[in-house]
């Protein structure tokens, strides 16, 4: 901005100020936001724990179960893929990285498959309707997640795998780190790999009345098993999105801060420049009436 | 009578809707009710939609309604896992009633569109509800 004048220079730090305060804005509320995430993921612990105890618990006692979700198929040639990411941008890498890796997955599977992705946020709807292979969506659900949605979604792939529709889904979203820190991740939820026990507890010694009968308690728990994975996934994915927004803003908010410095200074020396000149001026035009004068 | 008490849970999705000393439990399992004291012997369940019914510490009977799921027994403490549970005296009972209208104008039409399973379960569920909450009223 050379040759600016000291009122450019105004006008270009106020606009960056406001834009300051939109940024800090917009990070103080993805804190507030990040905190309501992490405590309804905290929330989900204990049906999501006790669900996968008691169907790893089930598994062992039944031995070889029979069903349509734990069936896999012989011959894999559609891939589904449940893809979570935010509806909004502004929150850093956090959409394209989650975009990029299931690319890299679809790239990478050797397998001559179709892929197909269930698209759960705006961002990813976007990108895949373009791409192609989009065939479902699931946008604006908010910034709370519900488990109606979730519960929604894991009836259509589970209607899309009894059907033949998909061979095999997984769920790809951001593993919360920290708000510095997401992982994308991809998990198979279908065909169902029936949880394992962890060690040995007290629990597994425990010789239970089972009513009606396994087979059946097993069957009704499948369908909430895939709800809550997905569930699950939403969760992780929003208290990541947030994370990511609050990180991004503070450093906008961080940047915005620095570019006001350094147009301050440069204003400083504008004006500092501009007064020299006056008095320059003014001892110039004094020495000519001296000389004037004699 | 607090020595004839045990633990009940009902988990969902979303929290932990209760925690607290029941004297007798009866949860809606999938071939008829199921009653449950104190010193009941390890049981896993599958639920039904339906009505379930404790004896509070106190003497009192309440009800929650639930949309299915199971219930796991284990030293004295009785788990539910449900997707959806709600209290009985925190039940909209309009918005009961109009889902119940819904689910049976539905119902009526037999048209080939619709998911009659899916109907049938809304049904339930409503009546669960409306159940849950003394507001039901046979036709």
């Amino acid at each position: 901005m050379a040759g600016a004048s000291v009122r450019d220079y105004k006008r270009r730090i106020r606009s960056v100020k406001n834009t300051q305060q939109i940024t800090k804005a917009m990070k103080m509320v993805a804190a507030a936001k990040l905190r309501r995430a992490q405590e309804s993921a905290e929330a989900s612990r204990p049906y999501t724990e006790t669900l996968r105890d008691t169907i790893a618990r089930l598994a062992a006692v039944a031995g070889d179960i029979e069903h349509p979700l734990l069936q896999k198929r012989e011959e894999v040639r559609k891939v589904g893929y449940i893809v979570v990411t935010a509806d909004r941008g502004l929150c850093g890498a956090y959409n394209t990285n989650i975009i990029k890796a299931v690319n890299t997955a679809i790239e990478e599977d050797e397998r001559d498959v179709e892929f197909n992705v269930i698209a759960v946020g705006r961002k990813v709807r976007d990108f895949f309707r373009k791409r192609g292979g989009l065939v479902a969506e699931y946008v604006n659900l908010g910034d709370v997640v519900n488990y109606a949605d979730a519960r929604e979604i894991g009836q259509y792939v589970m209607k899309a795998y009894e059907d033949g529709e998909l061979d095999e889904v997984y769920v790809v979203y951001a593993r919360f780190v920290n708000a510095l820190r997401q992982v994308p991740t991809i998990e198979k939820i279908l065909p169902i790999e029936p949880p394992t026990q962890e060690g040995e507890t007290e629990e597994t010694f425990v010789e239970y009345i089972y009513e009606p009968d396994v087979k059946i308690i097993l069957e009704s728990l499948l369908p909430r098993y895939i709800g809550s994975q997905i569930y699950h996934a939403m969760l992780e994915g929003k208290a990541s999105e947030h994370g990511a927004r609050m990180t991004a803003m503070g450093n906008a908010t961080e940047n915005a801060g620095e570019i006001i410095d350094s147009l301050t200074l440069e204003m400083n020396k504008a004006r500092q420049a501009a007064i020299t000149k006056e008095i320059l001026d003014i001892v110039g035009g004094a020495e000519a009436l001296k000389k004037g004068g004699k | 009578m607090a020595e004839n008490t045990f633990m009940l849970e009902i988990i969902t999705p979303e929290e932990i809707l209760l925690r607290e000393e029941v004297q007798f439990l009866v949860v809606p399992e999938t071939q008829g009710e199921l009653g449950v004291l104190k010193n009941h012997a390890p049981m896993i369940a599958a639920l039904n939609i339906g009505v379930l019914r404790y004896t509070d510490a106190d003497g009192q009977i309440r009800k929650v309604a639930i949309s299915g799921g199971f219930m796991e027994v284990i030293y004295n403490e009785a788990r539910v896992l449900a997707e959806t549970a709600e209290l009985g005296n925190e039940i909209d009972v309009l918005r009961a009633q109009e889902a119940l209208k819904r689910a049976k104008r539905r119902l009526e039409q037999r048209d080939e569109n619709i998911d009659f399973v899916r109907a049938q379960k809304a049904l339930q569920r409503a009546i669960a509800r409306l159940k849950a909450a003394d507001a039901y009223n046979e036709q």
